[in-house]
């Protein structure tokens, strides 16, 4: 029987929460549709008695952030294109092909829905965006200029930003990586740190996943792999401690980049979301605001990604997305989602296991690849 | 924009809803209620064929016969729907086959950081809980330290890990085996590298070990949170190693998991087992009509008595019945409960998991920072102000606007919602028994009866620290 009644109790809260949530609403202003690089979303008031203390992130100085020189996007693009199209040869669609027999029927017009559909781009996101390319495609009768059409929206959804991991130059850089479990955190820094070795600064990774078997000796294999220290502690400690001792190992060592991995984690666990916020805490309180605060998420991810992108976000002000394995046939379209909803931009995309195998976010790349 | 409550029983019911009391149904008219499965299935992540092909099946089904003849069509067509899905998904399949003449050798594959490897640990453990005498062996040579990996998982489930220094992973699987039937070890668990499956190379490489090791299972790995790339990836796993049967990994996130449906539906291999946890218990054979629900996103009272039963001390429980039941809820019960649901993870989803409430709050959107307003207007009264609400008027509410960062507009209506909430109640306790919500909840028949009924009493997951609430 007593299950009954915290089903009840449940439902009472959820009712009472949602009437107060639309009672909240009503008089606010609706939120900006996701200008391209609308900050992280308004924080929630903090639940202590005592007085509310500024929320992480909105402080993020919106200086002009400095690109990583050593990788112009000029050089990578091609190399990614390359790679997309030798994974993808042999699966799905191509839509110019859809389109070249001739004028549009209603069957063009659900393969371009499949085509989305098939790319998680999702299905709101898909029905709105085909009424759009609809409804300005009418008098259009170029299958052609369709195809430009719905290939210019989605770029200009992505938007044009600027992608390039934000620095603090002259000074210590902390960079933030954050995520669901196994989407390439570790792998991300990883490679993140071999770029920075190429550059020739000089980095420190803090292995704040305690947690994962191995976790630490894996960030210590990357780390070998580009000259990279790792500051750690035993398996199982406190992982705001490990991120303190980063900060300060950082800084006493006078090196430019610190890196702070972190442990996978599932966006629905509230306890695990309240450990990532106070590593940020920490680290803030130490040496300011990270930088960047990466959400690593990989490309093969469906509907789920936006729910984690948003709680991320909550509870860690993620400034720009790296999106993994994209060398593979899933095409990420989770991601227009989360900068039309949440603002976020891709920042990175990895394309392989090799230090190598990541380049800067190409929105053309991408939207080619998405409809390809 | 965020369509939190659009769960498919409140979505045929509202199309239903349009229907009644037109007499029998048509084609047409089913053809509507599947249109309302197709997008929930979409939005579950299923492929867009392997929808088209299920709402085509159902279809089949559906129209002319059971639907049109039936008194209450929206059971049926969700029942047919629920069935089907349960079909697919793997109906009775055992979870591991063994083999008369051991060892059992069952290989592990899949895409990148899918849980592979925790899955190994896992399976381990899981078989030495059932008294076989399993051992591990690393054959993911290219993974920074994944072998060491699953050597401390191995040490936490207490199985020998066969490890090999300057072997292929080929070499590394065959000496796994012969070191298990040297030790007289009945099961071989096989961990690979995780691989694309357009890698050629490693597909390869991964067939390879299978012809060298011939496995009686072999399990493919695949994460809950995957999108429509399930079956692309499904197939060619199928055709270079023929899985045997799938895992269905990282199930205690909030993700509905139509990967999985894509997957049996693509190979036409049962789901085996499912990951639900990091922790190395959360590993447990796969119940298909749990996961169709899931899917679906129609209310599994499963799940949550299992959650509640995490959080919720008996006794805690029992105050919190009595409580309700006479409707002496103040504020700090409010604040009590509302962080002991938290801790069962998201309101959302645990809201989708209660049948019928879906419905009422379609529309509305439930941020979950409102749990957190809603908590800081709380903690800004007085510890009388919360025993009796009553007494919170104009200036105090002013007050408790200011002091949790609120307006004095959402600080009304929450205390307008709460009386509102507190009548509820007592017209609840009035009613017992479970009562009926308001405005149109969905019925209990909606749920598919048979598969309630056919579902066995099942054992009580092992969840060693239910209620320790350490971090993990
Ligand atoms: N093909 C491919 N594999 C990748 C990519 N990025 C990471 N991986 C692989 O994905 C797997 C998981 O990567 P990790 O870096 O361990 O992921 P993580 O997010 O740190 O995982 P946890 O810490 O366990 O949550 C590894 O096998 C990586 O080699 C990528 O861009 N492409
Ligand atoms: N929350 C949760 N996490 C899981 C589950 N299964 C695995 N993980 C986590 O997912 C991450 C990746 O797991 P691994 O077992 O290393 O994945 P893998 O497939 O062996 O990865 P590679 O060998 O790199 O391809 C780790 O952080 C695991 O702890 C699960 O059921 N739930
Ligand atoms: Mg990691
Ligand atoms: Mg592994």
């Amino acid at each position: 029987m007593t299950i009954i009644w915290i089903l009840i109790g449940i439902a009472v809260l959820g009712l009472l929460l949602a009437g107060v949530a639309l009672a909240g609403r009503r008089g606010a202003v609706e939120a900006p549709k996701a200008p391209p690089k609308a900050g992280p979303a308004a924080p929630p008031p903090p639940v202590v008695e005592a007085p509310p203390e500024p929320w992480p992130g909105v402080e993020i100085p919106e200086a002009p952030p400095v690109g990583i020189p050593e990788t112009p996007p000029v050089a990578e693009a091609p190399r990614w294109r390359d790679r997309l199209s030798r994974a993808r040869q042999s699966f799905g669609a191509n839509l110019t092909g859809i389109f070249n027999r001739g004028s549009l029927t209603e069957e063009d017009w659900e393969d371009i829905e499949a085509l989305l559909l098939q790319a998680d781009v999702g299905v709101v996101a898909t029905q709105r965006m085909i009424a759009d390319l609809r409804e300005r495609s009418k008098k259009e009768t170029d299958p052609e200029a369709v195809v430009q059409t719905l290939h210019a929206e989605l770029v200009a959804i992505l938007g044009d930003g600027d992608r390039s991991l934000a620095r603090n130059e002259g000074g210590l850089t902390i960079w933030l990586v954050t995520g669901v479990n196994g989407t390439g955190k570790t792998t991300t820094i990883g490679k993140l740190a071999g770029r920075l070795a190429r550059e020739g600064k000089s980095v420190v990774l803090a292995a704040a996943d305690t947690f994962r078997a191995a976790a630490d000796a894996q960030l210590e294999t990357w780390a070998s792999r580009s000259g990279a220290e790792v500051v750690k502690h035993a398996a199982g400690a406190d992982p705001a401690a490990v991120a303190f001792d980063g900060v300060r190992a950082a800084k006493a060592r006078g090196s430019d980049f610190l890196i702070v991995d972190t442990a996978g984690r599932l966006h629905t666990k509230t306890s695990l979301m309240e450990e990532l916020a106070k590593i940020r805490r920490v680290v803030e309180r130490e040496a300011g605001p990270p930088h960047e605060v990466l959400l690593v998420l990989d490309a093969t991810t469906g509907q789920n990604g936006i729910a984690q992108a948003r709680a991320f976000t909550e509870a860690a002000g993620v400034t720009g997305i790296a999106l993994t394995k994209l060398d593979g046939t899933a095409k990420g379209g989770i991601v227009i989602a989360c900068q039309q909803e949440l603002g976020l931009p891709v920042k990175l995309v990895g394309l392989g296991e090799g230090i190598e195998d990541l380049a800067p976010f190409d929105p053309h790349a991408f939207v080619d690849a998405l409809l390809d | 924009m965020v369509r939190m409550f659009d769960t498919l029983s409140e979505r045929l019911e509202s199309a239903f809803k349009r229907l009644r009391g037109r007499g029998k149904l048509t084609e047409d008219q089913v053809n509507e209620a599947l249109k309302e499965v197709r997008t929930a299935l979409l939005e579950a992540d299923v492929h867009l064929n392997v929808v088209r092909e299920f709402i085509s099946r159902v279809r089949e089904r559906a129209v002319g016969q059971e639907v049109l003849k039936s008194l209450s069509p929206a059971q049926q067509v969700v029942k047919i729907v629920h069935e089907e899905l349960v079909g697919i998904l793997g109906g009775s399949a055992k979870p591991l086959s063994f083999s008369p003449k051991p060892p059992t050798v069952v290989m592990i594959a899949g895409l990148q950081g899918s849980g592979k490897t925790t899955a190994a640990g896992k399976l381990a453990g899981w078989l030495k809980r059932k008294g076989k005498r399993p051992i591990l062996v690393a054959c993911d040579l290219q993974r920074p330290a994944a072998v060491q990996q699953l050597v401390l998982l191995g040490e936490q489930v207490g199985v020998p890990v066969v490890t090999r220094d300057g072997m292929s992973p080929v070499e590394v699987a065959a000496a796994g085996v012969e070191e298990a039937i040297r030790t007289n070890r009945d099961v071989v668990i096989v961990d690979t590298a995780g691989r694309l499956h357009v890698d050629e190379e490693l597909m390869q490489e991964a067939a390879d070990i299978k012809r060298r090791i011939n496995p009686l299972e072999t399990l493919f790995v695949a994460d809950s949170m995957t999108g429509q790339d399930a079956a692309t990836v499904a197939a060619a796993f199928l055709e270079r190693v023929d899985f045997t049967g799938t895992v269905l990994t990282k199930l205690d996130g909030d993700a509905r998991g139509g990967a999985a449906l894509s997957i049996a539906h693509i190979s036409g291999r049962p789901l085996k087992f499912i990951s639900d946890g990091e922790k190395l218990d959360a590993f447990e054979p796969f119940h298909p009509d749990r996961l169709a629900s899931r899917i679906l996103g129609m209310g599994d009272v499963m799940t949550l008595i299992e959650k509640a039963e995490e959080v919720y001390e008996e006794e805690q429980a029992r105050e919190l019945e009595e409580k309700l039941r006479t409707a002496k809820f103040t504020f700090d019960d409010f604040l009590d409960q509302m962080r002991q649901i938290k801790k069962m993870g998201s309101l959302k989803n645990l809201l989708g998991l209660v049948p019928g409430v879906g419905a009422q709050l379609r529309g509305m959107e439930i941020d979950e920072n409102q749990m957190t307003r809603t908590e800081a207007i709380i903690c800004s009264m007085t510890r009388q102000e919360r025993g009796e609400p009553a007494l919170i008027k104009g200036s105090r509410r002013d007050r408790i606007a200011r002091g949790s960062g609120t307006t004095t507009s959402e600080v009304n209506s929450l205390l307008k919602q709460f009386d509102q909430a507190r009548k509820m109640m007592r017209a609840m306790a009035g009613g017992g028994g479970m009562p009926s919500m308001p405005h149109g909840a969905v019925k209990q028949e909606q749920r598919p009866k048979s598969s309630a009924e056919k579902r066995k009493p099942r054992p009580k997951p092992h969840r060693p620290n239910k209620k320790k609430k350490k971090r993990r």
